[in-house]
């Protein structure tokens, strides 16, 4: 009787060890490789808003290149705008953290509605229309109109929110959502 | 000469076959522990139909035996019949081993006041309290307790918290086996199912040393049935109803006992929730379903045995859709805006973000007594977590989760229990241990936490001295070895700012990838820890129990490398590698009367701990996002001091009264401030009906208050906002005002087939519908927390 019971005591740990191994085996899936190295394939590091009146380009730039945490992001004017223009604009998003840069942009444009771009200015008289759709005929804002009045000095604010509430009244506040961009330029109308 | 021998052999074989009964047995009963002869130990003999009765020096004599076979069976009071049989076939000495420690082997049969240690200030749920909580969690099940609150993430990620602390500074011990569910995290609930315990026990003193050296808070322990060695087959089922979230729970467990002690038992439970309903709404995405399994086989008896135990806990859980914002100004809104971003109608789909974690225990555990010493158990124990935190993301990455967690955990310990010296009793015992950490490849974000590998090893003794009948005085000392080998990528940039290029050169690699540098972060710790106690019975029910406790708890994972964004909170977490080991000095006490008519405990404690580590708000960060407030962690000396009350009443036989309260104060003396995260004062009370002869028909009443926390630090900041192009306060410190709940609880029970029973409960949580919102619940800036909830539970025992 004893030696039954060890024998039965033997086998049962034999068989816990056996199912234990299975279970390590069975969970090692997909990491093979230790050195991995996860990039943050979700980052912006980049909004650049290109402004064109035909003849002359001014680029907004936002760059933060180590993403969230780390320095602060750089703000680049190239110039200022003309007084009473029209220019054509173009949004892009870029992840130069990857190598070549990942465009951003091509995401947001096909989840379009998912997502819309909302534009503010400290300086009154400028005005800032959407001209793409999404597939349900509300804008998303990555090709935009801006048209400068008088001369004057402020800030453009540049938001992309995330599942807001679309159709809106064209505030960011009333839209809602979570932010995946917010980016404020200094910018001066002469 | 030859043939003289020869014939006193034929002789003497000759008297053998002669079938004579002329042997005489020759007995002595001893006790199992320290060898002492047991006197008036009662003797059957079975072949006879005859009793005997040992003699003062345990002695007993057969005499007259023919040869064959002899049975006797030993009783003595206080100790366990044991049935021996021998080969008779020439005079015989035997000595025979009684145990008169009856408790250890039939916990089932004895009454629930049994403690951990007899110094030990705990309290416990049994399994009655744990099955009103079959559907909620072990966090929930706790926060009943006086002095135990928890931490939540929305209302299904509870963490329990023990005097304002939690996390790391908890020792949860399920089965024996100390819980590794990557649980330094705030929103990472222990994954345990609570169904599959028979026991709950909260030690809030200093008697943790068995289980490890970093219990500041306290310690936790979840255990399993033991059967008696019966022929048995029973088992139970419970199904739980609940209106609000539209779910329930059912579990079944089914368990086979033997008269030779081997044991079998399977269990599993499987729990689905929809959206949540606050009073006025609905908390678009806040379901869950889960799924839970354990078996356990071993054989029990009190020489030796075994036990071996798996169980697999499988949880989906949904996290708020409205606490997944983009930057502070959205944190803002939230804020000031009364309701959530996002309410949908009911549903039960599980969107994101949300949470998916499977985890696996093993264990097996054998042990043998040895005469004239102790028992030795040892102990091999297997856990792997895989943690999966899905959020709202962009484009490809849509369906693969953020953060992508394995956690291998494997140790081997034993204790070696002494106790053959009557007034000492000994415990002792190593362990070693081994964990890895895997950041599954192919999330497409940089791991919260990095790949690392664990190595513990510790020795502990901890002593038992009985002074007198009535006092006893306990100490106990551990070391442990701790080293952590880390592979972590680091910004440059945040390399420098830290100042780690300086500080730690030798965890740098050559390899550097765009602006990021591969580093091989490694710390080794060494801790001691001790605690002493001491516990006095008086007259008339009253006993007083003092502990001291010096813990050790070196930096988690978290603490040390955590890096990266966390949506719900709208805030960087940053890690710091210059973090050092947390010392905690602990001081409890608990004044207690133990009797059913009238009984207390008043328990007050004084934590003091150095290098408290906290997570708080240091500045903001400007990213492409906007503004972020950054967290990093710091260490500070922090005091936690309080008192925990509770109270019982029998006001006549029918109606019972029973009531507890628990204060706290947290304070960060370095700063001299309030500690973050505290626990406000709570008071609860409960009257119930009980009547035997009407179904034993129970109904209750209870309440529960909860005051607002005014002592918190104030890390509130104004932001700018580029809308609206103005400063805004950014409040995330002040705390919701003080709220009362109500609740209403009644069950019957009936017979129902052969021997079972069927019992029925109706619930109501609650009752008047309150609109609140806690403190302590991290998802408190987006919604409130749950309105009403009808609950009607059934459970069958066959």
């Amino acid at each position: 009787m004893k030696n039954l019971k060890s024998i039965k005591t033997i086998k049962l740990l034999a068989l816990f060890f056996v199912s234990s191994l299975a279970l390590v085996s069975c969970s090692s899936d997909d990491d093979g490789d230790h050195d991995d190295h996860d990039h943050e394939e979700e980052l912006i590091t980049t909004v650049t808003y290109t402004l064109s009146d035909g003849t002359n380009v001014v680029t907004l730039t936002f760059q933060d290149l180590d993403g969230e945490g780390g320095e602060d992001g750089t703000t680049t004017v190239s110039g200022p705008l003309a007084a009473s223009t029209t220019y054509t604009g173009t949004l892009q998003l870029l992840n130069e953290t990857e190598s070549p840069a990942d465009n951003i942009t091509l995401e947001v444009e096909e989840e379009g509605d998912e997502h819309e771009f909302f534009f503010s200015s400290t300086i009154n008289d400028i005005t800032i229309t959407k001209d793409d759709m999404d597939v349900n005929n509300n804008p998303i804002g990555i090709e935009s109109t801006l048209t400068t009045g008088a001369a004057g000095t402020g800030s453009l604010t540049i938001i992309l929110k995330h599942e807001p509430t679309k159709p809106n009244d064209g505030t960011a506040a009333a839209a809602g959502g979570s932010t995946d961009v917010e980016v404020t330029f200094p910018i001066t109308v002469q | 000469m030859k043939k003289i021998f020869f014939g006193l052999f034929i002789a003497l074989s000759c008297y053998t076959y002669g079938q004579d009964c002329n042997y005489t047995f020759l007995g002595e009963v001893k006790d199992f522990h320290d060898k002492s002869s047991i006197p008036s130990a009662t003797i059957y003999i079975n072949e006879q139909d005859k009793y005997i009765v040992s003699d003062f020096d345990g002695k007993f004599k057969i005499e007259n035996l023919c040869s064959g076979t002899i049975t006797l069976t030993i009783s003595h009071i206080g100790c366990e019949t044991k049935t021996v049989s021998y080969q008779v076939n020439n005079d015989v000495f035997k000595e025979i081993y009684l145990e008169h420690h009856l408790e250890e082997l039939t916990e089932v049969v004895v009454n629930s006041n049994l403690k951990t240690e007899n110094t030990s200030i705990e309290q416990s749920l049994n399994k009655e309290i744990i099955e009103n909580y079959t559907d909620k969690s072990l966090g929930d099940a706790l926060n009943s307790l006086s002095g135990v609150s928890s931490l939540n993430t929305g209302n299904t990620i509870v963490k329990p918290m023990i005097h304002g602390l939690h996390s790391s500074r908890l020792l949860i011990i399920n089965n024996n086996v100390r819980l590794f569910d990557q649980e330094w995290g705030d929103e990472h609930a222990p994954n345990i199912d609570i169904n599959s315990s028979n026991k709950i026990e909260v030690v809030k003193g200093a008697n943790t040393l068995k289980y490890g050296s970093d219990a500041v808070g306290g310690l936790i322990l979840v255990k399993p049935k033991k059967y008696s060695p019966v022929d048995s087959l029973f088992g139970s089922t419970i199904l739980s109803l609940n209106s609000n979230g539209r779910g329930g729970n059912i579990n079944t467990e089914l368990v086979k006992t033997f008269k030779s002690g081997y044991y079998a038992k399977l269990q599993s439970s499987y729990k689905q929730f929809g959206d949540f309903k606050a009073p006025d709404y609905y908390l678009t995405n806040s379901g869950l379903k889960n799924f839970n399994a354990s078996l356990t086989a071993g054989y029990n008896s009190f020489e030796k045995g075994f036990d071996a135990y798996y169980s697999v806990v499988s949880n989906e859980i949904a996290i708020l859709q409205s606490s997944h914002i983009g930057n502070v100004n959205d944190l803002v809104t939230a804020i000031n805006s009364k309701e959530p971003r996002v309410i949908e109608d009911f549903s039960y789909d599980i969107d994101y973000p949300k949470q998916e974690i499977l985890h696996h225990l093993g264990k097996i555990e054998a042990y043998k007594r040895f005469k004239g010493l102790g028992k030795l158990s040892v102990q091999y124990d297997l856990q792997i977590n895989r943690r999966k935190e899905f959020d709202l993301r962009r484009g490809d990455l849509a369906n693969t989760p953020v953060i992508d967690l394995r956690l291998f955990t494997n140790a081997l310990q034993s204790n070696l229990h002494i106790d053959y010296i009557d007034d000492l009793k000994i415990d002792t015992g190593i362990m070693v241990r081994y964990q890895q950490n895997d950041a599954i490849s192919g999330t497409g974000a940089s791991p919260l936490i990095p790949d690392f590998d664990k190595y513990d090893a510790s020795i502990y003794a901890i002593g038992n001295y009985d002074v007198s009948d009535t006092a006893e005085l306990s100490a106990g000392i551990r070391y442990d070895y701790s080293r952590i080998e880390a592979t972590k990528w680091y910004n440059i940039s945040d390399w420098e700012d830290n100042n780690y290029d300086e500080l730690f050169p030798q965890f740098e690699s050559n390899t550097t990838d765009n602006s990021q540098i591969l580093t091989y972060p490694e710390f080794s710790y060494h801790n001691i820890s001790a605690n002493l106690g001491y516990s006095k019975q008086f007259n008339n029910d009253m006993s007083i129990y003092l502990n001291y406790g010096l813990a050790t708890r070196v930096p988690n994972p978290s603490e040390l490398f955590s890096d990266g964004l966390h949506h719900s909170a709208a805030r960087i977490e940053t890690g710091l590698l210059t973090l050092n080991k947390e010392v905690a000095h602990k001081f409890v006490a608990s004044f207690e009367r133990n009797n059913e008519n009238f009984g207390f405990s008043i328990s007050p404690y004084y934590k003091y701990i150095n290098d408290y580590i906290q997570l708080i708000p240091v500045g903001i960060t400007t990213t492409i996002r906007g503004a972020f407030p950054v967290w990093e962690y710091n260490q500070i000396n922090a005091q936690i001091f309080g008192v925990d009350i509770d109270v019982n009443k029998k006001i006549s036989n029918s109606f019972n009264y029973n009531g507890s309260i628990s204060l706290l104060k947290g304070d960060n003396k370095s700063d001299d401030i309030p500690l973050i995260l505290m626990p406000a004062t709570n008071f609860s009370n409960r009257i119930s009906y009980y009547n035997e002869d009407l179904n034993q028909l129970t109904i209750g009443l209870s309440h529960k208050t909860v005051l607002q926390q005014n002592r918190y630090p104030d890390y509130n900041f104004y932001t700018f906002n580029p809308i609206s192009q103005e400063d805004v306060y950014v409040d995330i410190s002040s705390t919701p005002s003080a709220y009362s709940l109500f609740g209403f609880n009644s069950s019957m029970n009936f017979k129902a087939f052969k021997k079972g029973n069927l019992k029925l409960e109706f619930n109501i949580e609650n009752l008047f519908n309150t609109s609140y919102r806690e403190h302590l619940n991290r998802l408190r800036y987006f919604a409130d927390e749950l309105g009403r909830n009808f609950n009607l539970k059934i459970k069958i025992n066959y």
